[in-house]
Protein backbone atom coordinates (compact mmCIF):
# COMPACT_ATOMS: atom_id res chain seq x y z
CA UNK A 1 0.00 0.00 0.00
CA UNK A 2 1.35 3.66 -0.82
CA UNK A 3 0.53 6.51 0.77
CA UNK A 4 -0.94 8.85 -1.91
CA UNK A 5 -2.83 11.80 -1.62
CA UNK A 6 -5.90 10.11 -3.42
CA UNK A 7 -6.47 9.01 0.04
CA UNK A 8 -7.89 11.27 2.99
CA UNK A 9 -7.51 9.25 5.56
CA UNK A 10 -4.43 7.10 6.22
CA UNK A 11 -4.26 4.72 9.18
CA UNK A 12 -1.00 2.66 9.52
CA UNK A 13 -0.13 0.00 12.08
CA UNK A 14 -3.19 1.12 14.67
CA UNK A 15 -3.20 -0.63 17.87
CA UNK A 16 -5.63 0.90 20.55
CA UNK A 17 -6.49 -0.93 24.19
CA UNK A 18 -9.11 -0.45 26.79
CA UNK A 19 -7.73 -1.86 29.89
CA UNK A 20 -5.70 -4.94 29.55
CA UNK A 21 -7.81 -5.56 26.00
CA UNK A 22 -6.48 -4.81 22.75
CA UNK A 23 -9.42 -3.51 20.60
CA UNK A 24 -7.15 -2.85 17.43
CA UNK A 25 -3.46 -4.88 16.83
CA UNK A 26 -2.00 -3.32 13.97
CA UNK A 27 -4.89 -2.40 11.49
CA UNK A 28 -3.80 -0.49 8.25
CA UNK A 29 -6.77 1.04 6.45
CA UNK A 30 -7.28 3.54 3.67
CA UNK A 31 -10.25 5.93 2.78
CA UNK A 32 -10.10 7.34 -0.77
CA UNK A 33 -11.09 10.97 -1.43
CA UNK A 34 -14.55 11.23 -2.83
CA UNK A 35 -15.44 7.35 -2.08
CA UNK A 36 -17.98 5.96 0.46
CA UNK A 37 -16.27 3.46 2.45
CA UNK A 38 -18.03 1.01 4.52
CA UNK A 39 -16.15 -0.45 7.89
CA UNK A 40 -18.01 -3.53 8.81
CA UNK A 41 -17.52 -6.17 11.89
CA UNK A 42 -19.47 -7.55 14.75
CA UNK A 43 -20.54 -6.11 17.42
CA UNK A 44 -17.84 -4.53 19.98
CA UNK A 45 -14.79 -5.22 17.22
CA UNK A 46 -14.91 -1.28 17.88
CA UNK A 47 -16.27 0.37 14.96
CA UNK A 48 -17.50 3.12 16.84
CA UNK A 49 -13.79 3.34 18.28
CA UNK A 50 -12.17 3.97 14.93
CA UNK A 51 -14.16 6.90 14.71
CA UNK A 52 -12.98 7.88 17.54
CA UNK A 53 -9.64 7.63 16.60
CA UNK A 54 -10.02 9.43 13.52
CA UNK A 55 -12.11 12.08 14.69
CA UNK A 56 -8.82 12.80 17.58
CA UNK A 57 -10.91 11.99 20.44
CA UNK A 58 -9.60 9.07 21.71
CA UNK A 59 -5.61 8.74 21.60
CA UNK A 60 -3.93 5.04 19.78
CA UNK A 61 -1.22 3.41 21.95
CA UNK A 62 0.74 3.28 18.71
CA UNK A 63 0.46 3.83 15.04
CA UNK A 64 -0.22 6.75 12.53
CA UNK A 65 -3.64 8.28 11.70
CA UNK A 66 -3.41 10.51 8.98
CA UNK A 67 -6.22 12.95 7.82
CA UNK A 68 -5.71 14.95 4.77
CA UNK A 69 -1.94 14.74 5.33
CA UNK A 70 -2.33 15.83 9.10
CA UNK A 71 -1.04 13.98 11.87
CA UNK A 72 -4.36 13.50 14.26
CA UNK A 73 -2.35 12.37 17.19
CA UNK A 74 -0.46 15.19 17.44
CA UNK A 75 -2.38 18.25 16.48
CA UNK A 76 -2.75 20.42 19.18
CA UNK A 77 -6.01 21.31 20.29
CA UNK A 78 -6.57 24.45 17.89
CA UNK A 79 -5.40 22.24 15.17
CA UNK A 80 -7.56 19.63 16.23
CA UNK A 81 -11.12 21.46 16.36
CA UNK A 82 -10.15 23.21 12.60
CA UNK A 83 -10.03 20.17 11.36
CA UNK A 84 -13.43 19.29 13.17
CA UNK A 85 -14.63 21.76 11.30
CA UNK A 86 -14.04 19.89 8.22
CA UNK A 87 -15.44 16.49 9.41
CA UNK A 88 -18.98 16.05 10.11
CA UNK A 89 -20.07 12.86 12.65
CA UNK A 90 -22.88 11.25 13.09
CA UNK A 91 -23.07 9.31 16.69
CA UNK A 92 -24.86 6.17 17.02
CA UNK A 93 -27.28 7.69 19.79
CA UNK A 94 -27.15 10.95 17.59
CA UNK A 95 -25.96 13.00 20.49
CA UNK A 96 -28.60 15.95 19.66
CA UNK A 97 -28.39 19.16 22.28
CA UNK A 98 -31.33 18.05 24.61
CA UNK A 99 -32.50 21.71 25.46
CA UNK A 100 -32.50 22.83 21.93
CA UNK A 101 -35.21 22.25 19.32
CA UNK A 102 -34.45 20.43 15.88
CA UNK A 103 -33.98 23.49 14.37
CA UNK A 104 -31.41 25.04 16.81
CA UNK A 105 -29.33 21.82 16.77
CA UNK A 106 -28.84 22.08 12.88
CA UNK A 107 -27.87 25.79 13.48
CA UNK A 108 -25.95 25.23 16.10
CA UNK A 109 -22.15 24.61 14.58
CA UNK A 110 -23.58 27.22 11.70
CA UNK A 111 -24.12 29.75 14.84
CA UNK A 112 -20.81 28.96 16.66
CA UNK A 113 -18.55 28.59 14.17
CA UNK A 114 -19.63 31.59 11.19
CA UNK A 115 -20.99 34.65 11.52
CA UNK A 116 -24.12 34.40 8.97
CA UNK A 117 -27.58 36.51 9.78
CA UNK A 118 -29.96 34.47 11.04
CA UNK A 119 -32.27 34.90 8.13
CA UNK A 120 -29.19 32.70 6.25
CA UNK A 121 -28.97 30.84 8.92
CA UNK A 122 -32.92 29.65 8.52
CA UNK A 123 -32.54 29.51 5.13
CA UNK A 124 -29.35 26.93 5.21
CA UNK A 125 -30.90 24.71 7.95
CA UNK A 126 -34.19 24.37 6.02
CA UNK A 127 -32.19 23.28 3.35
CA UNK A 128 -30.71 20.34 5.36
CA UNK A 129 -33.78 19.87 7.10
CA UNK A 130 -35.58 19.19 3.93
CA UNK A 131 -32.53 16.98 2.41
CA UNK A 132 -33.66 14.39 5.67
CA UNK A 133 -37.84 14.91 5.81
CA UNK A 134 -37.88 16.54 8.78
CA UNK A 135 -38.90 20.18 7.39
CA UNK A 136 -41.99 20.13 9.00
CA UNK A 137 -39.96 18.61 12.46
CA UNK A 138 -38.51 22.06 13.05
CA UNK A 139 -39.85 22.80 16.23
CA UNK A 140 -40.02 19.91 18.04
CA UNK A 141 -37.79 19.04 20.86
CA UNK A 142 -35.09 15.99 20.46
CA UNK A 143 -37.20 14.54 23.07
CA UNK A 144 -40.24 14.41 20.93
CA UNK A 145 -38.20 12.53 18.03
CA UNK A 146 -38.49 8.59 17.65
CA UNK A 147 -34.58 7.42 17.68
CA UNK A 148 -34.79 6.97 13.80
CA UNK A 149 -35.59 10.80 13.17
CA UNK A 150 -33.11 11.79 15.97
CA UNK A 151 -30.59 10.16 14.04
CA UNK A 152 -31.87 12.27 10.76
CA UNK A 153 -31.75 15.55 12.42
CA UNK A 154 -28.12 14.58 13.37
CA UNK A 155 -27.30 13.72 9.82
CA UNK A 156 -28.83 17.33 9.12
CA UNK A 157 -26.58 18.62 11.68
CA UNK A 158 -23.84 16.35 10.47
CA UNK A 159 -23.53 18.16 7.07
CA UNK A 160 -24.29 22.05 8.19
CA UNK A 161 -20.99 23.05 7.93
CA UNK A 162 -20.62 21.29 4.46
CA UNK A 163 -17.73 19.38 5.98
CA UNK A 164 -15.45 17.32 3.17
CA UNK A 165 -16.17 14.13 5.11
CA UNK A 166 -18.61 12.45 7.27
CA UNK A 167 -18.43 9.89 9.59
CA UNK A 168 -21.51 7.61 9.57
CA UNK A 169 -22.27 5.46 12.69
CA UNK A 170 -24.70 3.15 12.40
CA UNK A 171 -27.21 5.16 10.31
CA UNK A 172 -29.44 2.81 9.17
CA UNK A 173 -30.29 1.29 13.16
CA UNK A 174 -33.93 2.40 13.88
CA UNK A 175 -35.13 3.40 10.10
CA UNK A 176 -37.87 1.75 9.05
CA UNK A 177 -37.49 0.44 5.03
CA UNK A 178 -38.82 3.77 3.36
CA UNK A 179 -36.77 6.21 5.44
CA UNK A 180 -34.08 3.43 5.23
CA UNK A 181 -33.81 3.89 1.43
CA UNK A 182 -34.08 7.74 0.93
CA UNK A 183 -31.10 7.36 3.71
CA UNK A 184 -29.07 5.34 1.39
CA UNK A 185 -29.92 7.44 -1.35
CA UNK A 186 -29.24 10.15 0.42
CA UNK A 187 -25.35 9.27 1.98
CA UNK A 188 -24.68 8.13 -1.56
CA UNK A 189 -26.21 11.65 -3.14
CA UNK A 190 -24.20 13.79 -0.82
CA UNK A 191 -21.00 12.08 -1.73
CA UNK A 192 -21.53 12.64 -5.15
CA UNK A 193 -22.34 15.89 -5.46
CA UNK A 194 -20.72 17.80 -2.61
CA UNK A 195 -17.58 16.17 -3.41
CA UNK A 196 -17.42 14.17 0.05
CA UNK A 197 -15.75 11.23 1.57
CA UNK A 198 -17.88 9.04 3.46
CA UNK A 199 -17.29 6.89 5.97
CA UNK A 200 -20.45 4.45 6.73
CA UNK A 201 -19.78 2.19 9.88
CA UNK A 202 -22.71 -0.41 9.75
CA UNK A 203 -24.37 -3.87 10.22
CA UNK A 204 -26.72 -3.71 7.44
CA UNK A 205 -24.85 -5.76 4.96
CA UNK A 206 -27.58 -5.25 2.02
CA UNK A 207 -27.60 -1.58 2.14
CA UNK A 208 -24.53 -1.30 3.15
CA UNK A 209 -22.92 -3.21 0.23
CA UNK A 210 -25.71 -1.13 -1.85
CA UNK A 211 -23.68 2.10 -1.01
CA UNK A 212 -20.31 1.32 -0.42
CA UNK A 213 -17.42 1.87 -3.07
CA UNK A 214 -15.09 -0.13 -0.85
CA UNK A 215 -15.71 -2.36 2.07
CA UNK A 216 -13.41 -3.09 5.33
CA UNK A 217 -14.21 -6.18 7.50
CA UNK A 218 -12.65 -5.96 10.57
CA UNK A 219 -12.85 -8.75 13.82
CA UNK A 220 -10.58 -9.49 16.85
CA UNK A 221 -8.74 -6.03 16.34
CA UNK A 222 -7.53 -6.89 12.61
CA UNK A 223 -8.95 -6.29 9.46
CA UNK A 224 -9.91 -9.80 8.08
CA UNK A 225 -10.95 -9.17 4.76
CA UNK A 226 -11.38 -6.03 1.94
CA UNK A 227 -12.10 -5.39 -1.02
CA UNK A 228 -15.21 -3.63 -3.58
CA UNK A 229 -18.85 -5.32 -2.64
CA UNK A 230 -18.85 -7.36 -5.36
CA UNK A 231 -15.26 -9.07 -4.68
CA UNK A 232 -16.19 -9.36 -1.21
CA UNK A 233 -19.58 -11.36 -2.25
CA UNK A 234 -17.78 -14.03 -4.46
CA UNK A 235 -14.92 -14.37 -1.47
CA UNK A 236 -14.71 -17.72 -0.51
CA UNK A 237 -12.82 -17.61 2.92
CA UNK A 238 -15.54 -18.75 5.52
CA UNK A 239 -14.77 -15.95 7.59
CA UNK A 240 -16.23 -12.58 4.87
CA UNK A 241 -18.92 -16.02 3.73
CA UNK A 242 -20.71 -15.86 6.91
CA UNK A 243 -20.59 -12.52 8.06
CA UNK A 244 -22.12 -11.25 4.46
CA UNK A 245 -24.18 -13.87 4.67
CA UNK A 246 -25.22 -13.72 7.88
CA UNK A 247 -24.99 -17.57 8.52
CA UNK A 248 -24.98 -18.13 12.52
CA UNK A 249 -22.17 -20.82 12.34
CA UNK A 250 -18.74 -20.41 10.97
CA UNK A 251 -15.67 -18.53 12.65
CA UNK A 252 -17.18 -15.19 13.58
CA UNK A 253 -16.88 -14.43 17.33
CA UNK A 254 -20.85 -13.65 18.28
CA UNK A 255 -19.63 -13.92 21.82
CA UNK A 256 -17.41 -11.23 24.05
CA UNK A 257 -14.06 -13.11 24.78
CA UNK A 258 -14.91 -15.31 28.07
CA UNK A 259 -13.23 -18.44 29.81
CA UNK A 260 -15.46 -21.75 28.52
CA UNK A 261 -18.94 -21.98 29.25
CA UNK A 262 -18.90 -25.34 31.21
CA UNK A 263 -16.15 -24.51 33.18
CA UNK A 264 -17.56 -21.10 33.57
CA UNK A 265 -21.09 -23.37 34.58
CA UNK A 266 -19.66 -25.47 36.72
CA UNK A 267 -18.08 -22.67 38.80
CA UNK A 268 -14.80 -22.76 39.64
CA UNK A 269 -14.79 -20.19 41.87
CA UNK B 1 -1.08 -6.03 53.33
CA UNK B 2 -4.34 -5.22 51.10
CA UNK B 3 -5.32 -2.37 53.47
CA UNK B 4 -2.15 -0.57 52.79
CA UNK B 5 -2.34 -1.18 49.18
CA UNK B 6 -6.25 0.43 49.23
CA UNK B 7 -4.90 2.82 51.35
CA UNK B 8 -2.49 3.99 48.88
CA UNK B 9 -4.91 3.63 45.59
CA UNK B 10 -7.25 5.87 47.50
CA UNK B 11 -4.58 8.33 47.99
CA UNK B 12 -3.58 8.31 44.45
CA UNK B 13 -7.11 8.67 43.20
CA UNK B 14 -7.88 11.80 45.28
CA UNK B 15 -4.72 12.96 43.77
CA UNK B 16 -5.39 12.51 40.56
CA UNK B 17 -8.71 14.10 40.81
CA UNK B 18 -8.13 17.24 42.94
CA UNK B 19 -5.22 17.99 39.88
CA UNK B 20 -8.11 17.14 37.54
CA UNK B 21 -10.67 19.62 39.57
CA UNK B 22 -8.24 22.42 39.06
CA UNK B 23 -7.36 21.87 35.70
CA UNK B 24 -10.64 22.07 35.03
CA UNK B 25 -10.72 25.08 37.07
CA UNK B 26 -8.22 26.53 34.66
CA UNK B 27 -9.67 25.79 31.56
CA UNK B 28 -13.38 27.00 32.38
CA UNK B 29 -11.61 30.39 33.64
CA UNK B 30 -10.30 30.88 30.44
CA UNK B 31 -13.20 30.76 29.26
CA UNK B 32 -14.65 33.23 30.80
CA UNK B 33 -13.35 36.40 28.84
CA UNK B 34 -14.87 34.90 25.37
CA UNK B 35 -18.54 35.11 27.28
CA UNK B 36 -18.06 39.08 27.36
CA UNK B 37 -19.00 38.49 23.39
CA UNK B 38 -21.43 36.04 24.36
CA UNK B 39 -23.52 37.32 27.40
CA UNK B 40 -27.07 35.57 25.84
CA UNK B 41 -25.77 32.65 27.21
CA UNK B 42 -24.59 33.85 30.52
CA UNK B 43 -27.96 35.66 31.03
CA UNK B 44 -29.59 32.32 29.86
CA UNK B 45 -27.94 30.26 32.81
CA UNK B 46 -28.50 33.20 35.22
CA UNK B 47 -31.87 33.26 34.76
CA UNK B 48 -31.91 28.99 35.38
CA UNK B 49 -29.40 29.19 38.71
CA UNK B 50 -30.38 32.52 40.34
CA UNK B 51 -33.86 33.17 39.27
CA UNK B 52 -35.01 29.96 40.00
CA UNK B 53 -33.39 29.65 42.79
CA UNK B 54 -34.84 32.92 44.35
CA UNK B 55 -38.71 31.51 45.61
CA UNK B 56 -36.67 29.26 48.21
CA UNK B 57 -34.09 31.40 49.21
CA UNK B 58 -36.72 34.31 50.10
CA UNK B 59 -39.12 31.64 51.71
CA UNK B 60 -35.60 30.64 54.47
CA UNK B 61 -34.95 33.86 54.57
CA UNK B 62 -38.30 34.90 55.72
CA UNK B 63 -38.28 32.19 58.37
CA UNK B 64 -34.79 32.35 59.23
CA UNK B 65 -35.14 36.24 60.65
CA UNK B 66 -38.22 35.42 62.07
CA UNK B 67 -37.11 33.01 64.62
CA UNK B 68 -33.70 35.18 64.33
CA UNK B 69 -36.27 38.12 65.64
CA UNK B 70 -37.71 35.32 68.11
CA UNK B 71 -34.80 33.96 69.77
CA UNK B 72 -32.93 37.44 69.79
CA UNK B 73 -35.93 39.20 71.22
CA UNK B 74 -36.26 36.53 74.06
CA UNK B 75 -32.81 37.03 75.30
CA UNK B 76 -32.51 40.53 75.24
CA UNK B 77 -35.35 41.12 77.12
CA UNK B 78 -34.08 39.93 80.12
CA UNK B 79 -31.36 42.62 79.99
CA UNK B 80 -33.93 45.28 78.93
CA UNK B 81 -31.85 45.50 75.81
CA UNK B 82 -34.47 44.69 73.58
CA UNK B 83 -33.57 47.70 71.32
CA UNK B 84 -31.07 45.67 70.18
CA UNK B 85 -32.70 43.08 68.70
CA UNK B 86 -32.18 44.70 65.06
CA UNK B 87 -28.43 44.42 65.20
CA UNK B 88 -28.16 40.78 66.47
CA UNK B 89 -30.63 40.40 63.74
CA UNK B 90 -28.76 42.22 61.04
CA UNK B 91 -25.43 41.31 61.65
CA UNK B 92 -26.18 37.25 62.29
CA UNK B 93 -27.43 37.35 59.05
CA UNK B 94 -24.76 39.71 56.79
CA UNK B 95 -22.09 38.15 58.32
CA UNK B 96 -23.29 34.58 58.69
CA UNK B 97 -26.91 32.92 58.04
CA UNK B 98 -27.17 34.90 54.52
CA UNK B 99 -23.97 33.86 52.54
CA UNK B 100 -23.71 30.13 54.76
CA UNK B 101 -27.36 29.15 54.53
CA UNK B 102 -27.72 30.85 50.76
CA UNK B 103 -24.80 28.87 49.97
CA UNK B 104 -26.30 25.53 51.60
CA UNK B 105 -29.56 26.09 49.79
CA UNK B 106 -27.49 27.26 46.18
CA UNK B 107 -26.06 23.50 46.84
CA UNK B 108 -29.12 21.95 46.52
CA UNK B 109 -31.35 23.94 44.37
CA UNK B 110 -28.79 24.83 41.89
CA UNK B 111 -25.62 23.12 42.10
CA UNK B 112 -26.90 19.26 42.27
CA UNK B 113 -28.94 20.97 38.84
CA UNK B 114 -25.70 21.71 37.36
CA UNK B 115 -24.25 18.47 38.23
CA UNK B 116 -26.82 16.22 36.93
CA UNK B 117 -27.28 18.62 33.72
CA UNK B 118 -24.04 18.16 32.66
CA UNK B 119 -23.64 14.56 33.86
CA UNK B 120 -26.92 13.88 31.82
CA UNK B 121 -25.15 15.40 28.76
CA UNK B 122 -21.92 13.62 28.79
CA UNK B 123 -23.67 10.74 29.33
CA UNK B 124 -25.67 11.08 26.73
CA UNK B 125 -22.98 11.82 24.16
CA UNK B 126 -23.81 15.15 23.83
CA UNK B 127 -20.36 16.68 24.86
CA UNK B 128 -18.82 14.46 22.94
CA UNK B 129 -20.60 15.76 20.08
CA UNK B 130 -19.98 19.24 20.84
CA UNK B 131 -16.36 18.29 20.73
CA UNK B 132 -16.34 16.22 17.34
CA UNK B 133 -18.33 19.80 16.14
CA UNK B 134 -15.35 21.46 16.84
CA UNK B 135 -17.21 23.53 19.98
CA UNK B 136 -15.41 23.12 23.27
CA UNK B 137 -18.08 22.16 26.03
CA UNK B 138 -16.06 23.84 28.28
CA UNK B 139 -16.16 27.11 27.54
CA UNK B 140 -19.79 26.60 25.28
CA UNK B 141 -21.18 24.76 28.13
CA UNK B 142 -19.20 25.06 31.67
CA UNK B 143 -18.15 28.51 31.63
CA UNK B 144 -21.41 30.05 31.35
CA UNK B 145 -22.47 27.80 34.36
CA UNK B 146 -19.72 29.01 36.19
CA UNK B 147 -20.18 33.02 35.66
CA UNK B 148 -23.73 32.50 36.62
CA UNK B 149 -23.19 30.63 39.50
CA UNK B 150 -20.22 32.79 40.79
CA UNK B 151 -22.74 35.96 40.02
CA UNK B 152 -25.78 34.64 41.28
CA UNK B 153 -24.67 33.89 45.25
CA UNK B 154 -23.60 36.83 46.40
CA UNK B 155 -26.72 38.86 45.17
CA UNK B 156 -28.94 35.84 46.25
CA UNK B 157 -27.46 35.65 49.67
CA UNK B 158 -28.16 39.80 49.72
CA UNK B 159 -31.59 39.06 49.12
CA UNK B 160 -31.94 36.30 51.55
CA UNK B 161 -30.58 38.82 54.44
CA UNK B 162 -32.55 41.73 53.32
CA UNK B 163 -35.68 39.47 53.52
CA UNK B 164 -34.47 37.68 56.90
CA UNK B 165 -33.74 41.88 58.44
CA UNK B 166 -37.54 42.29 57.01
CA UNK B 167 -38.87 38.68 58.73
CA UNK B 168 -37.06 40.03 62.22
CA UNK B 169 -38.97 43.05 62.00
CA UNK B 170 -41.84 41.62 61.77
CA UNK B 171 -41.66 39.36 64.49
CA UNK B 172 -40.07 42.13 66.40
CA UNK B 173 -41.80 45.26 65.87
CA UNK B 174 -44.77 43.86 64.23
CA UNK B 175 -45.63 41.13 67.02
CA UNK B 176 -43.62 41.40 70.48
CA UNK B 177 -43.75 45.49 70.42
CA UNK B 178 -40.17 46.54 70.02
CA UNK B 179 -40.04 50.32 69.17
CA UNK B 180 -40.38 50.44 65.43
CA UNK B 181 -37.89 53.58 65.31
CA UNK B 182 -34.87 52.29 67.67
CA UNK B 183 -34.93 49.02 65.30
CA UNK B 184 -34.10 50.92 62.22
CA UNK B 185 -31.84 53.50 64.11
CA UNK B 186 -29.68 50.67 66.15
CA UNK B 187 -29.26 48.57 62.90
CA UNK B 188 -27.88 51.62 60.97
CA UNK B 189 -25.58 52.82 63.46
CA UNK B 190 -23.90 49.41 64.67
CA UNK B 191 -24.10 48.00 60.91
CA UNK B 192 -20.53 48.99 59.48
CA UNK B 193 -20.49 49.37 56.04
CA UNK B 194 -16.94 47.48 55.35
CA UNK B 195 -16.57 45.46 58.59
CA UNK B 196 -19.78 43.31 58.13
CA UNK B 197 -21.34 43.92 54.65
CA UNK B 198 -18.36 44.34 52.31
CA UNK B 199 -16.74 40.98 54.08
CA UNK B 200 -19.96 39.51 54.11
CA UNK B 201 -20.22 39.93 49.96
CA UNK B 202 -17.03 38.36 49.78
CA UNK B 203 -17.91 35.53 51.58
CA UNK B 204 -20.67 34.96 49.70
CA UNK B 205 -18.73 35.16 46.17
CA UNK B 206 -15.93 32.81 47.89
CA UNK B 207 -19.00 30.40 48.66
CA UNK B 208 -20.34 30.75 44.98
CA UNK B 209 -17.51 29.90 43.43
CA UNK B 210 -17.08 27.36 45.49
CA UNK B 211 -20.10 25.44 45.27
CA UNK B 212 -20.21 26.16 41.70
CA UNK B 213 -16.90 24.89 40.84
CA UNK B 214 -17.96 21.81 42.34
CA UNK B 215 -21.19 21.21 40.96
CA UNK B 216 -19.84 21.31 37.33
CA UNK B 217 -16.97 19.66 38.28
CA UNK B 218 -18.53 16.82 39.89
CA UNK B 219 -21.25 17.01 36.33
CA UNK B 220 -18.22 16.88 34.00
CA UNK B 221 -16.07 14.52 35.53
CA UNK B 222 -19.38 12.13 36.37
CA UNK B 223 -19.17 8.25 35.58
CA UNK B 224 -21.35 8.75 32.28
CA UNK B 225 -24.15 6.55 33.32
CA UNK B 226 -27.59 7.12 35.62
CA UNK B 227 -25.97 5.52 38.93
CA UNK B 228 -23.14 7.58 38.17
CA UNK B 229 -25.18 11.02 37.46
CA UNK B 230 -26.98 10.25 41.10
CA UNK B 231 -23.56 9.86 42.37
CA UNK B 232 -22.10 13.04 41.26
CA UNK B 233 -25.00 14.88 42.18
CA UNK B 234 -24.89 13.57 45.99
CA UNK B 235 -21.32 14.09 46.25
CA UNK B 236 -22.04 18.05 44.94
CA UNK B 237 -24.63 18.80 47.98
CA UNK B 238 -22.13 16.77 50.65
CA UNK B 239 -18.89 18.52 49.66
CA UNK B 240 -20.04 21.61 48.90
CA UNK B 241 -21.89 21.91 52.39
CA UNK B 242 -18.41 20.74 53.92
CA UNK B 243 -16.50 23.00 51.80
CA UNK B 244 -18.70 25.80 52.52
CA UNK B 245 -18.66 24.74 56.42
CA UNK B 246 -15.12 24.57 56.91
CA UNK B 247 -14.29 27.85 54.34
CA UNK B 248 -16.37 29.95 56.44
CA UNK B 249 -14.79 29.16 59.61
CA UNK B 250 -11.38 30.13 57.69
CA UNK B 251 -12.65 33.31 56.54
CA UNK B 252 -14.36 34.40 60.04
CA UNK B 253 -11.10 33.75 61.59
CA UNK B 254 -9.24 36.07 58.94
CA UNK B 255 -11.84 38.81 58.80
CA UNK B 256 -12.96 39.02 62.33
CA UNK B 257 -9.92 38.08 63.68
CA UNK B 258 -9.65 36.63 67.32
CA UNK B 259 -7.85 33.39 66.04
N1 LIG C 1 -15.58 3.78 27.54
C1 LIG C 1 -15.19 2.50 27.43
N2 LIG C 1 -14.46 1.93 28.41
C2 LIG C 1 -14.02 0.66 28.30
N3 LIG C 1 -14.28 -0.12 27.26
C3 LIG C 1 -15.00 0.38 26.25
C4 LIG C 1 -15.49 1.72 26.27
N4 LIG C 1 -16.17 1.94 25.13
C5 LIG C 1 -16.10 0.80 24.43
N5 LIG C 1 -15.40 -0.15 25.09
C6 LIG C 1 -15.10 -1.49 24.59
O1 LIG C 1 -14.51 -1.35 23.34
C7 LIG C 1 -15.03 -2.33 22.45
C8 LIG C 1 -15.38 -1.65 21.15
O2 LIG C 1 -16.48 -0.80 21.36
P1 LIG C 1 -17.18 -0.03 20.18
O3 LIG C 1 -18.24 0.81 20.74
O4 LIG C 1 -16.13 0.61 19.35
O5 LIG C 1 -17.82 -1.25 19.36
P2 LIG C 1 -18.64 -1.22 18.01
O6 LIG C 1 -17.86 -2.00 17.02
O7 LIG C 1 -18.99 0.17 17.65
O8 LIG C 1 -19.93 -2.05 18.39
P3 LIG C 1 -21.46 -1.80 17.92
O9 LIG C 1 -21.57 -2.31 16.55
O10 LIG C 1 -22.24 -2.64 18.87
O11 LIG C 1 -21.74 -0.34 18.05
C9 LIG C 1 -16.21 -3.00 23.13
O12 LIG C 1 -15.89 -4.35 23.31
C10 LIG C 1 -16.36 -2.33 24.46
O13 LIG C 1 -16.40 -3.33 25.46
MG1 LIG D 1 -20.66 1.30 17.71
Amino acid sequence: MSRDSDNLVEIRGLSFARGDRMIFDGIDLDLRRGKVTAIMGPSGTGKTTLLRLIGGQLRPLSGSIRVDGQEVPRLRRDQLFDLRKRMGMLFQSGALLTDLTVFDNVAFPLREHTRLGEALIRDLVLMKLEAVGLRGARDLMPSELSGGMARRVALARAIALDPMMIMYDEPFTGQDPMSMGVLVKLIRLLNDALGLTSVVVSHDVAETAGIADYIYLISGGKVVAQGTPEALDRERSPWVNQFMHGEPDGPVPFHYPAPDFADDLLGAG
Amino acid sequence: MDTLQNLGRWALGMFERLGRGHLFLLYVLMGTPGLLFRLRLVVQQVYSVGVLSLLIVTVSGLFVGMVLGLQGYNTLVDFGSEEALSVVVALSLVRELGPVVTALLFAGRAGSALTAEIGLMKATEQLAGMEMMAVDPLRRVVAPRFLAGFISMPLLAAIFSAVGVFGGWFVGVGLLGVDDGAFWSQMTAKVDFYEDIVNGVIKSAVFGFVATWIALFEGYDAVPTSEGVSRATTRTVVHTALAVLGLDFVLTALMFGGV
